[in-house]
Formats: structure tokens, sequence, C-alpha cells
């Protein structure tokens, strides 16, 4: 036990020095590594519900678009704009609002803790409603949720409505790409020790009784109905910051193709944590760096088809390898008589 | 009749599923540190009863009282941190997860509040999950998944899970079922251990006359959604009414 949790921080330590370094080795790529760091937020987000807690919800995309416009609406205040006024420019004028660094970034940097802690109690009262329904019925109830909010906010004139919005341009010294890298990764270093301490804590194992058998941890006294609101309230939590993160870098939002998108990212969500390894804690971070290559590789060299490619990589995925990465560790660790298997290692 | 504290008291339920009359006008009672049977054939209502007390499903008339207070608008998880857990008729354990673990969760619940929930197992959970398996005999199997165990083990799982979380009063709901007859002899030893030992009032659905017949003090027999007689084992075994429902037209 003692063991396998050093190796485990070992893990932790090599892979926070390779993300550490990144930026150094792929200066051209920065917009898709910021990326990554957005992808692996919002698998960890998407886990706790979909692969802790067997509820397979589709609504983290509401929480994703939210924290998105949010972000946007509070930076163009910080900026002293009205928010009515800045969506209403056009073109051109939008160069005439300009902030200083300073305001910029300290608008970024606390902008994504309140969006953060709003969308924290947006997964408080939208999880205690929903998550009343089980199975089928959440999964198709959630993704209600991320079309209903990509129709809303094409209907608000204030957020730009379908036209979407624009961010406030960064200063043109600030390097606005490794920035919003390094608050991602600090962003995803504390989500992984959280979800670590939360998955060891009893009210993660009351997440895993639910998975397993929500009418038995209801018959033994377990607050089930508190326990799912306040996970998907975490998740929330962090999904709101990926979505302000890549609303940022992306310095566009269109409602229903990048904020409340449920065809891309809305399902890359899902996908990322399928390929890892779902009800796993690496399997998430695993999987949104290997689709992230993936992705890339097949809009490089397939582009056209990219979407094709992609859809067979799921069924692949889900026929021939349904534990995901971890699963096949797993596997060849049984295989070789090594270590514990995941399920054991969780306890 | 003993001068017991009563911890259940059921008067006056009814339940109708549709046109269906599940449950019609029972009541009865459990006092502390009672085995109370209730027996009856296929469809007679037992588990809906269970239910009922529960808090799995509203009832349409009547009163259910836990130790004095009414419980028929509780939640199924309120009943339970008030003291009084069910198992059931189909094994519910904690699939993917092994034996150990399945105890850890099984510890008692006094608060539905999140913030009793963020700490680790201590310790002390860990000894009493490991006597508690030793107890039922599945000390052996503790690192296995609970859904790789057998109907008969899983069985004994759950009723380790039940005593992990140190009920006043445990409802069974047949907890011989699928449980191999040599086993049987053992299982009722343990019931009545559980009783004497942690003190636990036990209130028993159970089809296995034999089983009944050794543990009980008092049993109360249904029949088409009805009680049709309560008392001694003994008065039970001979009465003609219970011989008529399970051997009769029903």
């Amino acid at each position: 036990m003692v063991k396998t949790t050093a190796v485990q921080w070992l893990v932790a330590a090599i892979a926070l020095g390779v993300f550490f370094a990144a930026p150094w080795f792929l200066p051209h790529n920065m917009t898709q590594l910021v990326d990554v760091m957005v992808f692996i937020l919002i698998a960890l987000s998407w886990d706790m519900l979909g692969g802790q807690m067997g509820y397979n919800s589709f609504g983290n995309i509401l929480f994703f678009g939210v924290g998105m416009y949010l972000l946007a609406s509070i930076q163009v205040w910080a900026g002293g704009f009205t928010l009515a006024v800045y969506n209403a420019a056009e073109g051109g004028d939008l160069a005439s609002f300009t902030v200083d660094t300073p305001t910029f970034v300290a608008s970024l940097v606390v902008g994504l803790l309140v969006v953060a802690v709003l969308n924290f109690f947006l997964g408080l009262l939208v999880g205690s409603q929903l998550l009343k329904m089980r199975g089928h019925y959440f999964a198709i109830g959630t993704l209600g949720l991320g079309v209903a909010a990509g129709e809303f906010a094409s209907t608000m004139d204030i957020l730009g409505a379908g036209s979407g919005m624009n961010f406030v341009q960064p200063p043109r010294t600030l390097e606005l790409a490794p920035l919003l890298y390094f608050i991602g990764l600090a962003t995803v270093v504390v989500f992984f020790i959280l979800l670590r301490w939360l998955y060891s804590t009893r009210f993660g194992f009351v997440m895993n009784a639910i998975r397993d058998n929500e009418d038995k941890a209801e018959a033994m006294g377990l607050p089930t109905a508190q326990v799912k609101a306040f996970a998907w309230a975490i998740a929330a939590f962090f999904a709101a910051i990926a979505g302000g993160i890549y609303g940022s870098s992306k310095n566009f939002i269109d409602p229903t193709e990048v904020a409340f998108s449920g065809t891309t990212i809305g399902v890359w969500m899902l996908l990322m944590t399928l390929i890892g390894g779902k009800g796993t804690i690496w399997g998430p971070i695993i999987g949104a760096v290997v689709f992230q290559l993936f992705k890339e590789f097949f809009w490089t060299f397939l582009f056209g088809w990219q979407r094709v490619a992609l859809g067979l990589l799921i069924v692949i995925i889900v026929v021939f390898f349904p534990g995901g990465v971890m699963g096949g560790f797993d596997n060849l660790r049984r295989k070789l008589g090594i270590g514990k298997s995941t399920a054991e290692a969780r306890t | 009749m003993s001068d017991a504290e009563v911890m259940l008291s059921v008067s006056g339920v009814s339940k109708h599923f549709g046109g269906v009359i599940a449950n019609e006008n029972i009541s009865l009672s459990v006092r502390k540190g009672e085995i109370v049977g209730l027996i009856g054939p296929n469809g007679s209502g037992k588990s809906t009863l269970f239910g009922s007390i529960c808090g799995y499903h509203p009832i349409d008339k009547g009163s259910i009282k836990y130790r004095g207070r009414e419980t028929k608008k509780m939640r199924t998880a309120e009943i339970a941190r008030l003291g009084m857990v069910r198992t059931f008729q189909q094994t519910h354990v904690y699939d993917e997860m092994d034996c150990v673990r399945n105890m850890l969760i099984s510890r008692p619940v006094r608060s539905s509040s999140v913030r009793s929930l963020l700490h680790r197992p201590n310790p002390d959970d860990l000894g009493r999950a490991e006597e508690l398996l030793e107890f039922v005999g599945l000390a052996s199997k503790r690192h296995l998944l609970a859904g790789s165990l057998s109907f008969g083990q899983q069985k004994l799982l759950e009723f380790a899970m039940a005593l992990m979380n140190e009920p006043e009063v445990l409802l069974l709901d047949e907890p011989t079922a699928g449980i191999n007859p040599t086993l049987i002899n053992g299982l009722i030893d343990r019931l009545k251990q559980a009783n004497e030992r942690f003190g636990v009032t036990l209130f028993v659905i159970e089809h296995n006359m034999r089983v009944m017949m050794n543990l009980a003090n008092e049993i109360h027999v249904l029949a088409a959604g009805r009680l049709i007689a309560s008392g001694q084992p003994k008065d039970i075994q001979n009465d003609p009414r219970v011989i008529e429902a399970y051997l009769g037209g029903h």
C-alpha cells in the first residue's frame, strides 16, 4: 500500500515536470497545450459523476458554457465597459475597448475564481433537482440542459445573441497563451490533489456506493441526495474554470459551437474519460492527452475526414477497450502478476 | 407478552397498487429484543409491508411508529438513520468494491451532513469490519469484489453489512433463501447471536418454516394482504387458518 502510493506520487511528480516543461519544448503549439489543460479539467470533472458515481451526465457542458460567458462578462465589467454597449459594438470598433495588463490579468484570475464559486452553487441547485432522476432519464435530462442553455444564450442580446461574444482583447504586450496554460496547470494540480483526498474519504466511498447500488446506499441511511448534489457542484466548479480558460484562449464565444457545444466538447469530455479509463483518477488525465494527440493528428492528416476518424475511434474504444488505458494496465498487471488491480488499489 | 419497549408499531396500515390489495388494515408490533417472524404465501404482501415500514412507498391508510415516532412521511435513509434498517430479498451489495470496503461504507450513519463524511475510515471501523466478516464466515473472501461472490455469500455479506450499521431493529427479507442447506443452521445461529450478543431486535420474513420455528418468539401470518394470525410458533403451526392459507386455495 505504502509502496503503491509512493510510486503514484513519483508518477505524478514526473507528469507535473513534463507538463511544466512542455511550453519550452512546444512553443508553437501553445493553443493546443492550453486545450490539453482544459480537456484534463473537464474529463476529471465528468468522471466524478460518470465514473465514480455512475451518473452519465451530458450536463457538465452547462457549467463550461456558463463559466465562459461569465468570465467574459466579468472581464468586460472590470475594464470599465458596459456589457450591452460592448456586445453591440462591431468589428473594428472592438479594438477601442482596451485594458492595461494588470487589470486584464487580475480580472482573469479573480474572474475565474468568482465564476467557479458561482457555478458551484449553480451545480448544487441544478443537481439537487436533476439528480432525482436516474439512469437514462438523467442522461437525457442533462442532454437537454446544454441544448436549452445554448438556445437561451442565442436569444440574449446583452450576450451578443446568436452572433456570439468576444473576450476583451488582451494587451498587445501580454502573452496570453502561456498565462492561460499555467493557470490551467495550477488548477489541474489543485483538482487532482482535491480528488485524491476526496476519493479516500467516506464521501468518495458513498459516491462509489451510489454507482454500485443506490437503493442499498439509501437503505443504509447514507445521505445520497446531498452527496450527489455536492459532487456535481465540485464538478461544476472545475468545469466552469475549464470553460473560462477555453473561451479566453479562443477569444470568441459562439453560443452553440463553442460555449454549449454538445457535439464537440460535450461528447469529448466523455470520450476522453473512456479512452483513459473511467472511475480512475489517472484515466481522465491520460485520456485527455491521448485524445488531444489523436485529434490533432486527425485534423492535420485526415482533414475533411477528421470527424469520421474520431467516430471510428469511439467505436473501437467502446468495443475493444471498454476499460480504457487504465483497464489495459490492469489486465497487463494481472497477467504479469504484479501490483494490485485498480479495483483493489481503490481500497 | 413481555413488557419491553415497543420498537415498531404498525397500526391499520393499508397499501393498494391500483386495484391490487397488497396490505389491508394490518396492525402488529415488535418489542425490543424480540425476534418476530412474518410468514405467508408468495404474493401475500410481506415485502410490501417491509417497504411501507422502511419508507419505500407512501401508505394509503394507517400509521407506522418507530419508538413512538411517526415515520410514514419519512424517507428510507432518514428511517435508517433512526436505527431501523432492512436487507433485501434479492441481494443488494456494492458489486464493484471488495467486501472490506462494502463493510466500511456500512458503518453507522447518524447524520445527513456532507461534512460528517469528509474523513477517512478510522481503524476501529476496519477492525469491526474484519470481525463481522469473520462472524459471517467471509473472512477469507474479504478482498474479493462483492459482485464476484455467489448469491449465498452475498446474502451473508449483506447480513454483515447490516450488523455493521448497528441498527436497533433489523428487518430481514428472506435471509436464508438461496443459502446452502448446510449453511442455514449456521445462519440461524448467527441471527440468534446477533439478537443476543449485539442486542439487535429482528423482524424476519422467511419461507422456510423450520427456520422460523427455530428462530422466532412470535409469528405473524399474512394471506392475500391481510393479517390472518399472530402468536407463538407452536400455535401458529397448528392454526387451521394458517394451514388453509398455505395448503388451500390461495
